[in-house]
């Protein structure tokens, strides 16, 4: 059995397999939970009557409408741009997931430069954005995709240098040795206890959420789909499922963008008091309640505020994001060669 | 601003927090308290009484319309269609004169097209059409959303009498 499990193209499907089913099912399981918490912070009930209780299969239902659609491409439209650009989006999505460990040997491989490769893949959703904000031959299409653009690049910036605060403290840019770094950071002292860089790495984290908020174009930096200008930015002419490709992208990206906040800040799959063999178990299941707990602070935060201006939004960036992270850089760097 | 409250909204951030605290509150009322604080109703299965005078369809008196088409002519959308003819009324005693009476064949209203304006409610010289709260008139194709003369004579039953002067 193990040496049938240990076949590198069995593992290989078997990845695969979970990769593919993970996202489409992770991405309806926090649509989901975005409808319903929206409606209780608007005190409605949100779904209701598909599936019989509490309207668990509404994102089932729209799944099917969504393919039940036309798909529709614009006369104009630059035709295999256009219909690779959703495709590209979602890809990156998913490529996210490769390096983020959840459990000390349950990871999908474990890149040396984990990192810097998350940060790079999650930047190909930018250019998939603008294939679409272009290729669609449509005015609001193109503001959106020129708007995401602008968005996404100024917010890439605080994103990768926020992250270097952590790449720092744990000497790794593997995420797997990050976690391991944050499980036994008191291991020296034989106290058992490890600590999550979020207790001394607040900046970093705060700065990184608010970034990947921006990255995921979501409610208050919706600047490039804004609906009331842009009926729905770059999204305007997509219909059926490369709709859906989008709509389960951006899921799909809050999941992966949380996991790497995870990892990164929260510990991982590590979680105080277990063997390693119990985190090989346990440890998906406390990476996935870690993720839910910073989804839902997306969506918190998504149902609160109002959304920002587009010079507002470039100056949270440029002026501020950016500079306190290079501070923290630096602070960081000035406290890890002193002690 | 020397008061506490006034110093707390001083801080940095302190309305973002504030907003925080109002969606979270909601939320957890919402959720654990439904029967006092959701404001939604699970409408085909209960269904909420609209307000009295809640402009939910327009009914006709037949007996009062004289057809003198104005709410047809003030109708913004012109979705009032109205056919009338004359009939002669004999006289009560003999020897009197006989009145000459105009009465409908046709009055639809297409509520596909009405905007519940209200118009022709006010411009009615005879207090012929009136405001139901009856709201529950949906149909599966749009064209009968065109309803006729005694469709809308049934919904004088639920207008409510007038306000008391």
């Amino acid at each position: 059995m193990m040496e049938f499990l240990s076949n590198f193209w069995v593992q290989l499907v078997i990845k695969l397999l979970v990769a593919a089913l993970l996202v489409p099912l992770v991405g309806m399981v926090i649509g989901f939970a975005e409808m319903k918490l929206s409606a209780k912070m608007q005190s409605r009930v949100g779904p209701y009557f598909a599936g019989g209780r509490w309207g668990w299969a509404q994102l089932i239902a729209d799944g099917v409408k969504f393919f039940q659609k036309e798909d529709l491409v614009p006369a104009e439209a630059d035709r295999p741009v256009y219909k690779f650009a959703p495709v590209l989006v979602l890809v990156s999505a998913v490529a996210i997931l490769v390096p983020i460990p959840l459990g000390p040997s349950v990871v999908g491989r474990d890149l040396d430069l984990g990192v810097f490769y998350v940060l790079a893949v999650s930047s190909l959703s930018t250019i998939g954005v603008l294939m679409a904000g272009w290729s669609s031959a449509n005015k609001y299409s193109l503001m959106g995709g020129l708007r995401a653009a602008g968005q996404l690049i100024a917010y890439e910036l605080p994103l990768i240098l926020a992250v270097v605060g952590a790449v720092i403290m744990a000497g790794t840019m593997s995420l797997s040795g990050i976690v391991n770094a944050q499980a036994t950071w008191f291991s020296e002292h034989g106290w058992g206890l490890g600590m999550p860089f979020v207790l001394v790495q607040f900046v970093g984290f705060a700065v990184f959420m608010i970034a990947s908020l921006a990255e995921l174009a979501r409610i208050p930096f919706d600047m490039p789909i804004a609906e009331s200008e842009l009926v729905m930015g770059y999204i305007t002419e997509y219909s059926g499922f490369r709709f859906l490709f989008f709509f389960l992208a951006e899921f799909a990206n809050m999941f992966s963008l949380s996991a790497i906040a995870a990892t990164l800040f929260l510990g991982g799959y590590w979680a105080p008091g277990l063997s390693e063999r119990m985190l090989n178990i346990l440890g998906p299941g406390i990476l996935f309640a870690k993720i839910g707990i910073l989804v839902f602070l997306m969506i918190w935060f998504r149902w609160t505020f109002p959304r920002f201006r587009e010079d507002q939004l470039q100056t949270i960036a440029w002026k501020w994001l950016v500079p306190i992270s290079l501070a923290n850089i630096l602070a960081t760097g000035v406290i890890k060669v002193i002690v | 601003m020397a008061t506490l409250s006034g110093r707390l909204a001083q801080i940095p951030g302190m309305g973002m927090a504030k907003g925080l605290a109002v969606t979270m509150k909601t939320m957890l009322r919402t959720i654990f308290l439904p029967g006092k604080y959701l404001n939604t109703v699970n409408y085909p299965v209960v269904k909420e009484t609209p307000v009295a005078r809640a402009r939910g369809v327009i009914a006709l008196d037949q007996e009062a319309c004289t057809v003198c088409m104005l709410c047809a002519r003030n109708c913004p959308d012109w979705c009032i269609y109205i056919e009338g003819h004359k009939e002669e009324k004999q006289p009560d005693k003999p020897g009197g004169r006989v009145k000459v009476r105009a009465t409908l064949d046709r009055f639809d209203i297409d509520y596909a097209l009405c905007m519940y304006c209200g118009i022709c409610v006010e411009v009615c010289p005879f207090d012929a059409l009136f405001w139901s709260p009856d709201y529950e008139y949906s149909e599966h194709a749009m064209g009968n959303m065109m309803h006729d003369m005694d469709k809308l004579q049934d919904w004088m039953a639920t207008v409510p009498p007038p306000p008391e002067i």
